[in-house]
């Protein structure tokens, strides 16, 4: 049975510049057979889910290494929510402090990635996720 | 040049030890891999000899420390005559916060400071942005206004000490507030040394944090190398940084070339403009990574002078000794470093300063333990400074100008990451330069390559990272992260409010209205900015009206 494609959208929100994990990242994924849409750098809350519903994606993978991230993560939760997209399943990576991934663990964010993560782990629970829900 | 008749002997003698002992041992002890690899996967040989180096000259291509082509170094004595500058990259919070790290830096013995400003600076929004939110002091100090500048440096002999700010889009605005802020204290500006970045190609090709289209920027760009050249003549006008290009995962000779070749379009921007190479060469700085592989890194940084001199001298007829040599400042990687055992990073920083002294860097950042996890905390921070001394102090190699020179091996890297870097030119030139090269992504697509296959070679065991893929534990973490003040962003914001209130706004406004202007026709843009800067235009305004008068730069998405 042909399975189909899953679909990731990855952003880079805020202003932090760091986008080489995004990208490598998003190879990778692509390499393992996923559609990934890279919306590149920049991008608000807002920009990202709209992209997430008009792109039509099983995951949203956000990367964020400025510190950002309990600025932006819980918005685009809410807004993906909002636009009856909480389907979605949302990942980050980046540099994110122990107490701040159990807070957004407890958000709905389904996995968090930090330096030193192996990118067939990432494909791994991408995967188990999406089939998962 | 070797005599020939002693290289045949070299050649036949290598041969038959290969046939003979090299296989004999071979045969009863394989070597650990097939093939060894540098951390930019390029083959490394099992032996270096003269064979190697068969044709290098030693007076044309390595010459004397001081003298063209200053592959050996710039100074005829280097460290023997004044260590480097040790200057640690600082900067998180508030002005007030940053300002007390300075002076605990200065207390523990370094003697250059280096800000490192937060994101909605380096963007040049103020921190009452919008677009700032949960961004405040992050990555670095927040500096929006003069008044937050004066307090920066708070207490600091800026008329004594070197002040580097890694500032790209709005350095000319960030340089004004700092020239004003001096002298409110009555320094003159012609007084003041120090850097700023204000390497505009490296923001499109890796930083990631520009302002304006490359053409404007780089019309700034040369605007504030005149307005340095007349006015403040101990300060370097821009450092020309590769340390971005590589921790977004470039090679080492991509390091090398792209840098290089940044640099040549700031030359010829400059020229074009119908400046003399001679006033602007001599106050171009560089900045380079110092990555794991030791002696690629070494290579790397002469080859970079050796190149660097022949282009200013050759290609540009700069006339001047001065303009020929490259200055260059050192930061070990922070794309080593791991989360993991974060202990093991001082071992790794360690190596990498290492390497940019025996490479010849005039001044040096060495990276803390913690920083894959967090701002370094004063502990991190303290050995990472003392890194460099023992280096300097204890190590002994110092006392020895180049001392790795004459090495087969460091020769022949160093020979083959110059050539490499020519067939790099080569391809930009091809691609029409620097600027086409980077609205048709190339640079881009070539890093995000090489950062891939390094990530699937740490995958697949080819590379190990002690800590992440071999000699795994998983103990608790165990050294103390910075926390920032909470109070920090409040107190600067009631302080940017305050000065919008209290200021002349009149007088503001016709500031402001005279930057306009000059954007808008060809006049030197610097002057107004530290115009405006002085009747207390904060960052955001003025990065607004060069915002309005060229719009902003979009990136193509490329992974």
């Amino acid at each position: 049975m042909a399975e189909t494609k899953i679909r990731v959208l990855i952003a880079k929100p805020g202003l932090d510049g760091h986008d080489r994990g995004a990208k490598v990242v998003a190879r990778a994924l692509r390499d393992a057979g996923m559609e990934v849409i890279y919306i590149g750098l920049r991008q608000t809350p807002e920009m990202i889910v709209e992209a997430a519903l008009q792109e039509d994606v099983d995951v949203v993978g956000l990367s964020i290494l400025s510190g950002a991230h309990m600025a932006i993560v819980p918005r685009v939760i809410h807004l993906l929510e909002e636009y009856g997209l909480s389907n979605v399943a949302v990942f980050l990576g980046g540099i994110i402090p122990d107490e701040d991934v159990l807070v957004l663990r407890e958000l709905g964010v389904r996995g968090i990635y930090g330096p030193g993560t192996f990118l067939d782990d990432i494909v791994q629970e991408i995967r188990r996720e999406v089939t998962a829900h | 040049m070797q005599d020939q008749g002693k290289i045949e002997s070299v050649r036949q003698a290598k041969e038959q030890w290969e046939d003979t002992t090299l296989r004999n041992t071979l045969e009863r002890w394989p070597e650990r891999c097939e093939s060894f690899i540098t951390t930019s996967s390029e083959p490394v040989e099992r032996l270096y000899t003269p064979l190697d180096i068969a044709d290098l000259d030693y007076e044309r291509d390595l010459s004397f420390p001081g003298q063209y082509p200053f592959t050996r170094g710039v100074h005829p004595t280097m460290y023997r005559g004044r260590l480097w500058t040790m200057r640690m990259f600082a900067g998180f919070g508030s002005a007030e916060e940053t300002n007390a790290r300075y002076k605990y830096l200065l207390a523990h013995g370094e003697t250059g400071l280096s800000v490192a400003f937060d994101f909605p600076t380096l963007y040049g929004y103020d921190t009452d942005h919008p677009l700032a939110a949960g961004e405040f002091g992050r990555c670095g100090v927040a500096i929006s206004c003069l008044a937050d500048m004066e307090i920066l440096f708070d207490g600091i002999p800026v008329d004594e000490i070197t002040t580097s700010m890694t500032i790209n889009g709005p350095a000319a605005v960030i340089w004004a507030m700092y020239i004003a802020a001096a002298e409110k204290r009555g320094i003159p500006m012609g007084k003041l040394g120090g850097t700023i970045q204000n390497d505009i190609l490296k923001e499109y090709i890796a930083q990631k944090s520009w302002l304006l289209p490359p053409e404007p920027s780089m019309r700034l760009i040369v605007d504030t190398f005149v307005f340095g050249s007349k006015y403040l003549p101990k300060w370097n006008t821009i450092s020309i940084s590769g340390y971005h290009i590589r921790e977004a995962g470039s090679t080492a000779a991509q390091e090398l070339a792209f840098t290089l070749a940044d640099g040549l379009a700031y030359v010829q921007a400059a020229i074009e403009r119908g400046l003399d190479v001679d006033s602007f060469a001599p106050r171009l700085s560089f900045f380079f990574n110092a990555h794991n592989d030791f002696f690629e890194e070494i290579a790397k940084y002469r080859a970079a002078r050796r190149i660097w001199a022949r282009e200013m001298k050759e290609r540009f007829q700069a006339k001047d000794p001065r303009s020929w040599w490259m200055r260059f400042h050192t930061q070990t990687a922070g794309c080593s470093l791991t989360a993991q055992q974060p202990e093991n990073n001082i071992v790794r920083t360690a190596i990498q300063a290492l390497a940019a002294v025996l490479g010849g860097t005039q001044s040096l950042h060495t990276n803390s333990m913690d920083e894959a996890l967090a701002l370094p905390s004063e502990l991190a921070v303290r050995v990472a400074l003392r890194t460099q001394q023992i280096i300097a102090h204890e190590s002994g190699v110092v006392n020895s100008v180049d001392p790795l020179a004459g090495s087969y091996l460091i020769e022949s890297l160093t020979n083959r990451l110059e050539a490499q870097a020519y067939e790099y030119f080569d391809k930009i030139e091809a691609l029409g330069g620097v600027i086409p090269a980077i609205k048709q992504g190339f640079f881009q697509r070539e890093i995000a390559a090489s950062a891939y296959r390094y990530q699937r070679e740490i995958e697949e065991r080819q590379r190990v990272v002690v800590g992440v893929n071999e000699h795994v534990s998983d103990e608790p973490l165990s050294i103390p992260l910075l926390k920032m003040d909470p109070e920090g962003e409040r107190r600067q914001r009631e302080r940017l409010a305050r000065l919008c209130r209290e200021r002349d706004n009149a007088l503001l406004q016709e500031r402001l209205a005279a930057l306009r202007q000059a954007a808008q026709g060809d006049e030197n843009m610097m002057p107004h900015i530290l115009g405006a800067v002085r009747a207390h235009a904060t960052l955001g305004e003025v990065c607004d009206v060069l915002r309005e008068v060229f719009g902003e730069y979009r990136e193509t998405a490329i992974i």
